[in-house]
This record gives structure tokens, sequence and C-alpha cells, in this order.
């Protein structure tokens, strides 16, 4: 891992007309009729009926002839020396095939560790040391599920318990080295910054108002309803080796295991067939994967492993833990003026952070928000603790979460401080309209926004001015009732080539499209729906662009023996990156069309117009050809001296990333008793651009908002001073009900992206992202009148009722 | 480990195999009878994703073993649509965007019918303490509410045809 000491941020100039002022519209653009259901159709989604009906395929639905279970024995120490591991009891069972260790991977060609996303090493089956706890130190493979979970309890392990190093202050103090295996005897990883100090300093100096506030943003889990898992189908005769995998990206993961495997990449094929939710968590390359594929490769016979959900709640990949500590300056006007701000990154065991590889704090960076500020400076420093490896995302797009959270917070503690509304303060402070394309202080250019429609339409919403009416009057009364704004950048779609990549390969994703003789069309592409609705959303695209029915196109993705090279699904970055090759691929496949419909017509091609689904001639709309006669014509009538078919392929590199944004407004009732938070409305105006279908756009935004407020009140991974997980089940670990989930309100504002093709920005994570800081603001607001000027997250009862009694409320 | 032999009726068929005694109803259910539509998500009886109707009670099939549904009647995701015409807790779902990945909704169908069973015309209150024993991580609940008020909706319609 290298020392990134002092690293500024890379970004490289931008190509002409990849961000603009752009018209802003609460208008959903329709394009096509109902039966073709292009852009802006509430089209019922065509993956639904399997789902319905039981008929889903899952890993852990996948059952092969011969198939044998592997199961995990796991580490009961957060730091230990491994002194022996005693597998004769298990091998003696009747049906325990094998037992993988660490000696063994190692001399399988030093298998025993493998890199990361962020090219930081990761233990798959420890020889001499663990470094968190329930992390993987064998594997056993029998030949029947409950065989594999008997044999791993009669697996004996002697271990020596070192101490572990837990929080990642401590950590800095290196009296514990987590991974005594590097060269450098440190547990500090990186050190990344962004900005400008110099200017930042001086604008700090000039202040009228400087604040501070720390922040802990703490570990979560995605804790996606299906867990991990593989099927590793390997065949000693063929040599080749079919894997189903909970894969967020498949095509990477492919090359990851040709890489690491020494297997030719031509033999390797990734099927991630229906996935039961990622957030993330499906992203990173886990040790029980390669143990399962090492097992199969052992045994000749294909090999499943499911973790169940304490294994995949303590082992797999966290999100956020980033301990910040923010200062903002403003002028004598209540302007702000400058941002900066320290972190301190806990990466757990090893920097196994799914990020793009120049961004070891990922776009964190993006944490001046919604504001237009004279300077920044951000100073992150990653940190091993003896905790499992991370971070993941949580749906988010790479450390944004945690920047909204701090830059939201801050302004809403300045607007409190100066006596401002918050609204008016955001209003006040907002980057214009007229400022885009903005060049933010840290170095990203936004690529079209509109902060104050965004605002505006959520007070219309809510009736803000009555709502502080109201509060005003519960709180003569006594009553505590709080609102909190958001008013969120995020920035997805990773992305540009020139910046972004994972281990060397580059973020573009893909489409190729084909067009049968019928005029019906099959549609691959390089991403991964794991609940996104992209077998709909893709074919409303492709129907969009060429006028076919989205019914008749076939969405595929997943295999990667069939569906074109692609990064994957995270970070919001689908409609950005494939949606936009499938846009592209499309207009491919329609310049031929032409020339095929001017040859059909006997016009020259300057003499036709496009009409939804055909070339018309112009002035002359009765002579056309539909696009389902085209694809006819080209298999049986195609212009001599064109090639046969229609089809297209198009690898897009986006020329910037897009900024959806919105504002979102809370309303919380405190029970002052009890400490409890009741969410009692929530409206979330949210700009993503054109959209594509508005049905799924308003799905993604519930979920979006659910895991916004999950972890706001409910949910973190929390450890002893051991590192002991106190919350491994969904017992302890409270992933919302139906019961705590508000009745979300929605609204919209359109500002299309200027550079995609479709002028579509993502939308999936823009509510988890947006969602928690506005209900943090609410809560604060409810007892700031008291003396409260923060409270972490999640803001239990408990939290909560202590601050009230701090404050002389409660007793 | 000792074995029993269990008669049950699984969908409407009549159903008789030797099982571990150990042997928990949702893995009987899709690794020995192949109904994967029931899901597993959790071990702490928690998440929901394995509901199962036994005797029309919704039961988390992880914590029930196959020989305690002996001479009972299991009835799963897979039985709804089994003449080709989708209940109507399965059309609210698609027709309500009920569902995104799709893991939770098996269990989350099963929850609702046998809620509605119960009471045919729930609040939207009601509807959300009905499946409050269902975790579904992906649409924040609100269109799986609309989902099952288009059902209680539709089979109250179908009620009063018959009755008229």
């Amino acid at each position: 891992m290298t020392h990134l000491d002092d690293r500024t941020e890379p970004h490289s100039p931008l190509p002409e007309g990849a961000s603009a002022q752009v018209a802003t519209t609460d208008e959903i653009r329709i394009r096509t009729p109902e039966k073709v259901c292009g852009m802006g159709h509430p089209m019922k989604r065509k993956e639904d009926p399997r789902f319905i009906q039981g008929k889903g395929r899952y890993v852990d639905d996948v059952k092969l002839p011969g198939m044998l279970y592997m199961d995990i024995v796991r580490s009961p120490y957060a730091h230990a020396k491994i002194k022996k591991i005693d597998a004769s009891a298990a091998l003696a069972m009747d049906g325990v095939l094998a037992v993988i260790t660490g000696e063994d991977l190692k001399a399988a060609g030093d298998l025993h560790w493998m890199p990361t996303l962020m090219s930081d090493t990761q233990m798959v089956l420890p020889i001499e040391k663990v470094a968190y706890y329930a992390q993987e130190i064998c594997a056993v493979v029998a030949t029947e599920r409950y065989i594999a979970a008997d044999a791993i309890e009669k697996v004996v392990v002697d271990y020596e318990p070192l101490e572990a190093v837990v929080d990642p202050h401590l950590a800095l103090e290196d009296k514990v080295i987590v991974r005594d295996d590097k060269e450098k005897k440190t547990n500090h990883i990186w050190h990344w910054e962004a900005g400008d100090k110099a200017a930042t300093d001086r604008v700090f100096a000039e202040a009228a108002h400087v604040i501070e506030q720390t922040m802990h943003i703490p570990r979560i889990h995605v804790s996606s309803i299906e867990t991990c898992g593989m099927v590793a189908n390997y065949s000693k005769v063929t040599e080749q080796m079919q894997i189903y995998m909970t894969s967020q990206a498949p095509h990477a993961h492919r090359t990851v295991f040709a890489l690491v495997s020494g297997l030719p990449e031509q033999k390797i094929q990734i099927i991630s067939p229906d996935i039961g939710g990622g957030f993330g968590g499906k992203v990173p390359v886990y040790p029980g994967y390669v143990c399962c594929a090492v097992a199969s490769l052992v045994t000749g016979k294909p090999v499943k492993w499911i973790e169940d959900r304490s294994e995949n709640l303590q082992a797999d990949s966290f999100a956020r833990d980033y301990h910040i500590t923010a200062e903002m300056a403003a002028d004598a006007n209540g302007k702000i003026t400058g941002l900066r701000v320290k972190t301190l990154a806990d990466c757990g065991a090893a920097d196994a952070a799914a990020n793009p590889s120049k961004f070891p704090a990922g776009l964190y960076s993006i944490c001046t928000g919604s504001y237009d500020m004279k300077a920044a400076h951000i100073a992150v420093d990653g940190v091993y603790t003896n905790k499992p490896p991370g971070g993941v995302a949580y749906r988010c797009s790479f450390r944004v979460t945690e920047a909204v959270h701090m830059i939201e917070r801050m302004t809403d503690i300045m607007a409190h401080d100066l006596g401002e509304d918050p609204a008016d303060f955001r209003l006040k402070n907002f980057i214009r309209p007229d400022q885009f394309p903005y060049k933010s202080p840290t170095g990203w250019e936004y690529d079209s926004g509109n902060y104050k429609a965004a605002l505006d339409e959520a007070m219309k919403l809510i009736d803000y001015r009555a709502l502080r009416e109201e509060q005003a009057a519960k709180r003569e009364r006594g009553e505590l009732m709080g609102i909190g704004i958001s008013s969120f950048t995020e920035v997805v779609g990773a992305g540009p080539s020139r910046d972004f990549d994972i281990l060397g390969i580059k973020m573009f994703d893909s489409a190729e499209i084909r067009i049968h003789p019928t005029g019906k069309a099959i549609a691959r592409f390089g991403t991964k729906s794991q609940g996104q609705g992209h077998e709909t959303t893709y074919a409303q695209i492709v129907a969009e662009e060429l006028g076919l029915p989205a019914a008749d196109v076939q969405v595929e993705e997943g295999d990667t023996d069939t569906a074109p090279y692609g990064l994957g699904t995270y970070a919001s970055r689908s409609t950005p990156t494939a949606g936009a090759a499938g846009a592209m691929a499309a207009r491919k496949i329609k310049a031929k069309a032409k020339k095929i419909a001017a040859h059909l017509l006997e016009v020259g091609e300057e003499d036709l117009e496009w009409n939804v689904d055909k070339f018309q001639v112009k002035g002359s709309p009765d002579q056309a050809k539909t696009i389902q006669e085209i694809a006819f014509a080209a298999y049986t009538n195609h212009p001599q001296g064109m090639e046969a078919g229609l089809e297209a392929t198009d690898y897009y590199d986006p020329p910037n990333l897009t900024f959806p944004f919105g504002s979102y407004i809370c309303v919380v009732d405190i029970d002052s008793g009890t400490g409890e938070v009741h969410v009692r409305r929530f409206v979330a105006v949210d700009d993503c651009g054109n959209i594509i279908n508005p049905l799924i756009v308003e799905g993604q935004i519930h979920g979006g908002l659910t895991q916004g407020l999950a972890p706001a009140l409910f949910e973190e991974i929390v450890y002893d001073e051991n590192g002991q997980n106190l919350t491994g089940t969904l017992a302890d670990y409270l992933v919302p009900t139906a019961v705590e989930s508000p009745k979300w309100e929605t609204g919209r504002t359109i500002t299309p992206s200027p550079h995609h093709p479709l002028g579509a920005k993502g939308v999936g994570e823009s509510p988890t992202v947006g969602a928690p800081p506005a209900i943090v603001n609410a809560v604060v607001d409810a007892m700031w009148h008291l003396g409260v000027r923060h409270v972490e997250i999640p803001m239990t009862p408990q939290r909560i009722w202590a601050q009230l009694r701090e404050h002389g409320v409660t007793d | 480990m000792s074995r029993h032999t269990i008669k049950l009726t699984v969908n409407g068929e009549a159903v008789e195999k030797e099982v571990e005694s150990r042997l928990l109803l949702v893995h009987f259910v899709r690794e020995v009878l192949d109904l994967t539509g029931t899901h597993i998500g959790c071990d702490t009886t928690s998440c929901g994703a394995c509901t199962v109707l036994l005797d029309g009670r919704a039961v988390k099939s992880c914590t029930v073993f196959a020989a305690q549904a002996d001479g009972r009647s299991v009835e799963t995701i897979e039985a709804l649509a089994a003449d080709g015409t989708l209940h109507p807790l399965q059309e609210g779902f698609w027709e309500k965007h009920g569902l995104q990945c799709g893991y939770c909704t098996p269990g989350m169908i099963l929850s609702a019918k046998h809620l509605l069973e119960k009471n045919p015309d729930p609040t939207e209150e009601e509807i959300r303490w009905g499946i409050s024993g269902n975790l579904c991580r992906c649409t924040g609940y609100n269109k799986i509410v609309e989902a099952i008020r288009y059902a209680a909706d539709k089979q109250r319609e179908s009620t009063e045809e018959v009755s008229a």
C-alpha cells in the first residue's frame, strides 16, 4: 500500500459541454406512445412476474449434480496468534471431504493473501494470526450442508489471544500493531488531502464567525436480505471454472479471479443471477468466495457456500466509520466562506474499501455540498484497527454520505448560531443556477443544478412557514417538535476514465444491442441489477431511441460469457454509464437503420426524418419504414455492400460525473419522557435529471430514504473493547420494519444533466445520502433552545434521553 | 441422527418423506422439495424471508422442524398462481411496485395473505403491523402497504360480487 502523503485531487480538465447552466422543470418528458413505452412512462416492471411467483433464481437456488457444501470456521478473538489448527476430528466424520487451511492455500501458490480493491492486501485464510473477530480460519467441505455445519464445530484451533485495538484514535499510538506483516510497523495507512490549505487558513483567519463540531458516522452494515454466497463448479476435464456468485461486478470479479488464481480468463465464467439486494456489500471479493472456488478446484466438484446472517454481519465489509472534526467559517453577513475538515477513517484490518483507486477517501471531497464558498481543505487519514476490513458504500457513492452529513450538520449549526432560519440561511448560501458549471473549491465541476428550486418545492409541499408557527406554539407548551432540512448535492456515475479506475480497470460501462429479423431485440449490459429494475429501465432506453416497444426488448446482465465487459452496478452508476451506453449503441443502430430505410424507400438519407419508431420522407410522412420493417430488411434485403444484421456495441466513458441533488424536510416529535424520536413527516424533493421510469424512481427514493432513516435512528455495528461484535444478528442490528418507517412524501424538480445522452443523472442513492442529516437536524432543532448543539447517530431513545436529562428536561 | 417419516400436504399435494429430526422446514421445502421460492435471510427468526403458511397461519419456516409439519398443510409462494392466474396479492405487488430485488417478496406476500384472511379490510397501521415480522431492505415499505391495500380492495370487490 502506498502512502499517499500530501496528495491532492487528481482531476483533469473536462471536455466541452460536460457542465452547463440548464433549465429546470417539473414536467416528465414523454416522447413515445404507451405502446412503445420509452422514457417517462411508469411501466410495470418486466422482471416482476418471476419474483412474485417465487421463480427468481438466486445463488442459493442453484443446485448442481454432486454438489458439495462448504462452511467456515471463524475466529472467536479479534486479535490472536494461531498456534495450531487440528482438523483431524472433522476429517474423520462421515461426509467430510476436505478442510482447507491457510497453509493449504499458501502451498497452492500463495493464495492465502489476496489484493483488496484498494491495492492493499487481505488474508484469505490466516497462518500466523487473526486480526478481527469472526475472521475466516479454515473451510470445511462436506457432502451435505448440515454435515459441514457439524464439522466446523469439530475443528480445534489453539489461539494465543493478543491485545486488540478497536478505537482508531488509540490505533494511531501504534502500541498494538494490527498488520505486523507490513514493513512499516504502524497502523497509519494513508494520508490524503483535497482543496487549498493556505487559502482555507486565510479565510478562517478573516472570518467573522467560526464553528467547530466533531461527529462520528458509525460503522453500519448493508444487511441485504440475501447474504453472500457462491456455487463454484470446476471441471478437471475441460478446466473450466463456472461460478454463480452474489456479485455486483461480475466482469471485474472474473478478472480478479484470473489474476489471483492464474486460471486463464476465458476459462472462468461468472454468473451473477438474481441478486437479493446489494447496496455495496456485494462489490468486494470476500475470503469465503476464494475458499469456495479453491474447494471446487481441489475436489473437481461443484461446491456451494452460503454465509449465514451472523457471518454476513460480523465479517463482511462494513460502511462508514468516519471520525470527523469540521470547522466552518462565515463572514459578518452570514455568508459561508470556508470549510476545514480533518477525518480519521477506520479501515479495520485491511483497506478493503470499494473506492476508485485514486480516491482513498472516495468522493468525500464533495463535502462543500450545495454551498458556494471561497475555500475548503480536507485531510483524511486511514487507520488499521482489529475490526473486519472495508468499507463499502451502504447505498452511497463512495463516502458521499459522510460528506453530506457533515456539511448539512455544519450548515445547520451555523444557521442556528447566527439566529437565522435554516431554510433562509441555505437559500442565501446556495450555489446559484447562473453559477453552473460550478467549480467547487475542492476541484469538482458540478454538471448542473438548481438548489433553490428544490428547496422552494420542498418548503411548499410541507408548508414550512406554518410548521415554524406550530413549533413556536408547541415550544410555549414545553413540547419538543423539530424541523430539519438537508439540501444535499450527490456525485455519482463514476466515471470518467481519466480519473476513475478500480485496480487499474477504467470505470466505463457497456451495452450491446442486437435486433432480430422480426423486430425484437436482446440488449446486454456490463452492469448488474440487484433490484434496481434494469430489465425495465434499460428496455425503456432502447424503446426511447429506436421505437421498439420496451416489451420487445429482452435485457440481460450478469453472465460474463455473454454480456459485454463492464464495471458493474454500485455508486448509482448504471444509468449514467451503462444506460448511456445503451442510448449510444441504439444511436449507432439507428444510423445504420437510416441507410437501410433510404435504400428501401429509394431516397437519400438527407431526405429522411425520424418519427418515434420509423424513418419517414420529409414532407411525405406516408412514405415510411418502421424499425421493425428495417430490422427485417437488415437480414433479408440490405443494400449491396453493407454488412447484414442490425446490432451495435458501445463502451461509454462519461465526460464528467453527474450531480443529482435535492432538498429534504423532516418533522419530528420527541417524547421527553422516553427520548423516542417520532418522524411525523418527511418530504423529499429529488432532482435526478430526466426520468426514465417514474414508478421505479419513486421506489428507489422510498428505499433510499428508509436506508437513510435506519442509520439515523437504529443501526450501528457495535464492538466491545476486545473487538467482539455485539450486534452480530438481526435481533441486535436493528433494520427498520414497516412500523418504524414513515410514510414518505416525494416531490421533484428536473434539471437535466448537460452531458448524459438522455439527460439523466442516477437516483438510487441520493435519499440514503440526503436523509440522515435532515433527521438529525430536526432532532437538534427540537432541542436547540435547551442548549443541545449536536446529537450523534444512531439517535437512540437512550441517547436523546441522556441529552434531555443533561439539559434539565427530564429526570 | 434420528429420522422420521413425515406425511403432509404441500401446496395441495400429498408428500411423504423420511427426514432427519433436525431438518428445518425451510430446508425441507427448498432442498428436498425444490420449492426455492421460500428464501433464507437470517438465523434468528427476524427477517421473515422464509415465511410459509402452516395450516393457513404464517410461520417462519427457519424456526419450524420439518417433523413438526407432519400431518399438516404447508403452503408456499408457488401455490398462489398454480392455476396460471395471479393472486390479488401478486397482482398488487406488481401493479404498485411492491418489490425491488424480490428476495423478501414471497414471505411478504404470505404474511399479507394471512393478514387479509384474519382482517379483510385492514387500516394502513394494521397492514404495517401485519408485516412487521418481515424485513425488506429495498422498498421502504410504502409500496408494499399499497400493494396489500390493492389486494384487500380487489378481494372485497370479488366477495361483494359473489354475494350480490
